[in-house]
């Protein structure tokens, strides 16, 4: 009945969607494998994408030509952009979205994706010759070959549910657990965990007081993710504050008995960023009130998640604690919400391109790594489809760097660290936040992924037209000056110091109180040239030069450390590299270095365990 | 990099001496070197001798007699390199050190390189990088202060304190680290003026270790001491004086601006540098008025002046006209001055009221005939405390200097971008830049330019 395919994706998450995609963009032949072809790319927890560091990572996976972006913005009921006071290394896009729509936009989307079939089946085994992938084989017992294989399994690994004393096999809710897949890799001799996240409950939006909550409004000049010409919003909805007090807790605590978190018999790790609500009232017990948002689920449904509620307590006690809340006092509820524990493999058995280092040709991607978010998820998809396609056509690995892009970030936290616990990304894991901007993640990327043929051409002119204008737009700025006339009683209102003689226009742009829209309506020569330059994301190009000219010394510093610090991952380190040799190296540092075998010195100085002292042994040793 | 081969080098100073020491290090080295060795002690065999022993008898290469030697014998972990050595003392000629070389070499030894020996007790563990680090200072140290501060390095010294302020600056990161990514979260926000405080703390000890590096430089390469005075008051008989009573080693360092000779004396283990400043009058002569420009520019390096005045020809008011015109030497808070009144030979008793009219810190002496000297010594020693070097953190490294500097103009930018109510982002990226400088210093930061830095310091055989 099949062919062999190039490459098999199991699993048709957001991991799975961007692997299935852009290994069939760029010339595989690809099957995407999942369980039910009605609820690709779902969102099984909040109706949202994007937020702090995660929105900088949709713009990256939407400068490289994914399309976690592109359907993000057709689907999009609120937008805001986050941290808009702060540096713009804060900002970070979010959006709400029409659950629905949006797993049918992905579908259509791939539908119209040129060299990908569907299968609708479960995987219970892949298929190897020695150490190397040959497909995979499925619950109804076909066997079909494939050059390379991505796994994308999500949450489904021997899935099990937990409301409560209750608990039931399952990859998400209503949903059937994926078996025997975990003990094949097993048996392989790859190591798998238990983790475990959880999600609140989801209430009927008719039975809600908004009148008691506070509304929170998408932002009055709605922005987007992709940098192509996606629709802009034209409506939105709002989403609503809420907040727990002493009566809602109390009724929470009356379930803690029952807990299976408490009790032990949920044995995964969760994350403690994310905790659920009887976790926050258990470790932060003297805080009598926590914040809880009600986010509606699409544009014609009134399904609202209650973020912040997150709970696996018995159904009845999630409900009445709900019915404390002010403005839920007569809700009802669509569905509890539950805890779900699951297999994930350690991620530190991955490659940088997440070829797994036992079997060649087969990679992981999502949260069976170990790691939670749609975002996170579809940066991994994206990177195992353009490394599985490239290995199979023999071509370079295509890696970004911690300096490159949070991808970058993630994929070496993932594959020199492993992870402890589910791993979401912060901006503060990237040691160089300031050069990894939601703004210019096409300026960083998109070049690199048209390199090797993924990034269309109209991306590509449409970034060297925007780094053109900014150049542009930079040297008149430069070269160009304002009179005192001119500009000081713009600087009077807005209280900044005027002028006593001409001065360049940059210096203003210097001063944070000052736009650089306000100049362009002030300074006529400004405005002048401005106009007459191509219209097409001027506004975006406007805002791209400010931040270049405003932080350039931000910019500037932390490339000069960036370089610094990027000759380490330049001293490549060989597999083979006999640690245990090495007297001088603390015997964890030994260890780890045999089992992580890091491809540089930058790579290596990352493990944990492995002391400064340790890497001074190396590079001292290889000869630097 | 091999770090297997046997390697060699001469240990001590090159040159004609009653003895050389040549070192030996690597696995096979005692075997190696019983081969050519042929103990005085019948029925010995080197390569069976117990770890530091020593042994006496010929050398011999191609049946020919080099030298007799003493050899010592170090076997692996308990050695400087923690491989199995040897040490060849042999005796100083450069003749025969060479020659030895040369047949080690033939025999398939290789010539060590610069900081081998110390690369190979580091990468054995021996010591870690700041003991390396303070072990070339320790071979460049030539006074017990500059010896203490090496030593003092290598135990940990101030870099301890570095540890301990990067930490308490990396839990202020981690507070607005977290504001930051929780933003959206209301998470409780960290106290501004809290954190203001504590940036302005460490600036308070960075500062106080940045004016330490002047110091400690000063007390490794000698304190600058500057006698001057009028002509034919005696500056010269004095200084020849203080050079020969203390019996110290007399070296002749080059100058910073290397184009003078100074002389430096050690008294009581702490250095004084003299600064030569013959050619300080009057001239027309423009060669000469270059010179006494420089030396004027090195008297403003000095940290103690010798001001010289002949108490037999000179009347107090012509002695208070020319303390009138270096008043502002005198007043410069950062150098001391000591009146010296010299030639008292000449007169019968010093006369009454000058102690009293002067009212500065004023020793008698006779350099002629070496009267009082010892004062001055001990006047000198004075301007030390013991306390100041041994309790102290004292920095006296460059490359720490340096990563201090550093920190410092970072933690500035964080002040700066508080008080102008800046984005936190970017206070974080401010503080981010000074954790790094400081993390060199620590070692916490590790990046190649350090390493070579740090073996690049040595000359060969260490």
């Amino acid at each position: 009945m099949f062919e062999e395919y190039d490459i098999i994706v199991v699993g048709a998450g957001h991991a799975g969607s961007e692997a299935a995609a852009a290994a069939a963009k760029l010339g595989s032949k690809v099957l995407l494998i999942t369980m039910n072809m009605s609820n690709i790319a779902q969102m099984s927890c909040n109706p949202a994408i994007g937020g702090i560091a995660k929105g900088q990572i949709i713009r990256e996976i939407d400068a490289m030509g994914g399309y976690s972006g592109i359907v993000t913005d057709h689907t999009t009921i609120q937008f805001r952009m986050l941290n808009k006071s702060k540096g713009p290394a804060m900002w970070s896009p979010r959006a709400q979205n029409d659950r629905m729509l949006f797993s049918i936009k992905w579908r259509e989307i791939l539908e119209n994706t040129a060299n990908l079939d569907f299968w609708q089946d479960m995987v219970v085994a892949v298929l190897t010759d020695g150490d190397r992938v040959t497909g995979i084989k499925t619950g109804m017992g076909l066997e079909i070959k494939a050059k390379a294989v991505i796994l994308a399994n999500g949450t489904f690994l021997n899935g099990i549910i937990h409301i409560g004393k209750k608990q039931f096999g399952g990859g998400r809710i209503g949903e059937k657990a994926s078996k025997g897949l975990t003990e094949s890799l097993n048996a392989i001799g790859f190591e798998s965990a238990r983790m475990k996240t959880g999600t609140p409950v989801r209430v009927d939006g008719r039975t809600i007081d908004f009148s008691k909550l506070e509304e929170q409004k998408g932002d009055e000049n709605p922005q987007k993710f992709s940098f192509t010409d996606t629709p802009i919003l034209k409506k939105q909805r709002s989403c609503y504050i809420a907040y727990t007090n002493k009566k809602v807790h109390d009724a929470l605590r009356v379930g803690f008995a029952d807990s299976p978190m408490f009790s032990g018999r949920i044995e995964g790790i969760g994350p403690r960023y994310c905790p659920s609500v009887e976790d926050k009232i258990n470790r932060f017990a003297n805080k009598s009130s926590h914040q809880l948002f009600a986010e509606p689920e699409g544009w014609n449904t009134t399904e609202y998640y209650l973020s912040g509620f997150s709970s696996s307590l018995p159904d009845y006690v999630q409900f009445n604690a709900l019915r404390k809340i002010p403005g839920f006092e007569n809700a009802k509820i669509f569905r509890p919400g539950y805890a779900i524990e699951y297999d994930y493999f350690p991620p530190i058995q991955l490659n940088y391109t997440l070829e797994t280092k036992l079997i060649q040709n087969l990679y992981f991607a999502g949260q069976i790594n170990g790691t939670t978010g749609y975002e996170e998820a579809a940066a991994q998809g994206i990177i195992a489809g353009i490394n599985a396609h490239l290995k199979i056509n023999e071509k370079p690995e295509f890696i970004l760097t911690r300096s490159d892009a949070y991808i970058g970030v993630l994929i070496d936290d993932l594959i020199t660290k492993g992870v402890d616990e589910p791993y979401r990304m912060f901006t503060s894991r990237a040691e160089y936040r300031v050069l990894l901007r939601q703004d210019n993640a096409d300026i960083r990327l998109t070049a690199l992924s048209h390199k090797i043929g993924l990034a269309s051409d109209e991306r590509l002119d449409l970034v060297n037209h925007k780094i053109k204008l900014i150049e542009q737009i930079k040297s008149f700025v430069k070269k160009e000056s304002v009179s005192p006339e001119e500009i000081n009683t713009y600087l009077e209102k807005i209280n900044s110091k005027t002028l006593m003689q001409k001065v360049k226009i940059e210096s203003l742009i210097l001063r944070p109180e000052v736009t650089l829209n306000d100049l362009i309506n002030r300074i006529t020569s400004l405005n002048n040239f401005v106009h007459s330059l191509d219209k097409n994301h001027l506004p975006e190009i406007i805002e791209e030069t400010e931040i270049l000219l405003k932080y350039d010394n931000y910019i500037r510093k932390e490339k000069e450390v960036a370089q610094k610090m990027s000759k380490l991952d330049q001293i490549k380190l060989s597999d083979n590299f006999d640690y245990r040799s090495l007297k001088a190296l603390s015997w964890e540092a030994s260890e780890k270095l045999t089992k992580i075998k890091p491809r540089t010195i930058g790579q290596a100085s990352r493990i944990s365990g492995v002391s400064p002292a340790d890497i001074s042994i190396l590079i001292v040793y290889l000869g630097r | 990099m091999d770090t297997n081969e046997m390697i060699c080098a001469l240990a001590t100073v090159p040159g004609t001496a009653a003895i050389a020491v040549i070192r030996i290090s690597g696995s096979g080295s005692i075997e190696k070197i019983s081969s050519l060795f042929k103990p005085a002690k019948s029925n010995f065999n080197l390569s069976e001798a117990n770890s530091h022993t020593i042994h006496y008898g010929d050398i011999i290469f191609d049946d020919e007699l080099l030298d007799d030697v003493l050899v010592s014998v170090f076997r692996n972990p308990h050695s400087y390199t923690g491989e199995d050595s040897v040490e060849i003392s042999c005796h100083g000629s450069p003749y025969i050190q060479q020659k030895l070389l040369e047949n080690l070499i033939n025999s398939g030894i290789r010539l060590a390189r610069p900081g081998e020996f110390t690369m190979r007790a580091f990468l054995n563990g021996k010591m870690d990088l700041a003991q390396a680090e303070a072990v070339a200072d320790l071979i460049a140290s030539n006074s017990k202060t500059a010896h203490n501060l090496a030593i003092d390095q290598m135990r940990g010294g101030f870099s301890k304190r570095i540890g301990e302020l990067r930490k308490e600056l990396i839990g202020f990161a981690s507070l607005i680290e977290l504001e930051l990514d929780f933003s959206e979260e209301n998470v409780e926000f960290a106290d501004r003026q809290q954190l203001l405080d504590l940036i302005r703390k460490i600036k308070t000890e960075i500062e106080s270790l940045i004016q330490s590096f002047n110091f400690g430089n000063v007390l490794k390469a000698g304190i600058p001491v500057a006698i001057i005075g009028k002509p034919n008051v005696g500056k010269s008989t004095l200084l020849n004086t203080l050079l020969q009573e203390e019996k110290a080693i007399v070296s002749e360092i080059p100058g910073t601006t290397r184009d003078s000779i100074e002389d430096t004396i050690i008294i009581d283990g702490v250095a004084f540098r003299f600064i030569d400043t013959a050619g300080l009058r009057p001239t027309e002569d423009t060669i000469e008025t270059i010179g006494i420009e420089r030396t004027l520019e090195k008297i403003k390096q000095a940290r103690i002046i010798l001001f010289v005045f002949d108490v037999a020809t000179c009347t107090m008011d012509q002695i208070k006209e020319v303390i009138e015109e270096h008043r502002h030497l005198i007043n410069d808070p950062s150098k001391r001055v000591i009146l010296i009144g010299n030639k008292i030979d000449q007169l019968i008793e010093i006369p009454k009221g000058f102690k009293d009219l002067l009212e500065m810190e004023t020793i008698f002496v006779s350099a002629k005939r070496k009267e009082n000297i010892n004062l001055i010594s001990d006047s000198l020693l004075k301007s030390v405390s013991r306390e100041q070097i041994e309790d102290n953190a004292i920095v006296s490294n460059t490359r720490h200097y340096e990563a201090l500097s550093n920190s410092l103009d970072a933690l500035n930018s964080v002040e700066e971008a508080m008080l102008q109510g800046i984005s936190s982002d970017l206070v974080a990226s401010d503080i981010r830049q000074a954790l790094y400088h400081l993390g060199t210093i620590t070692g916490q930061i590790v990046n190649d330019d350090i390493l070579n830095h740090i073996f690049k310091n040595f000359c060969i055989g260490k």
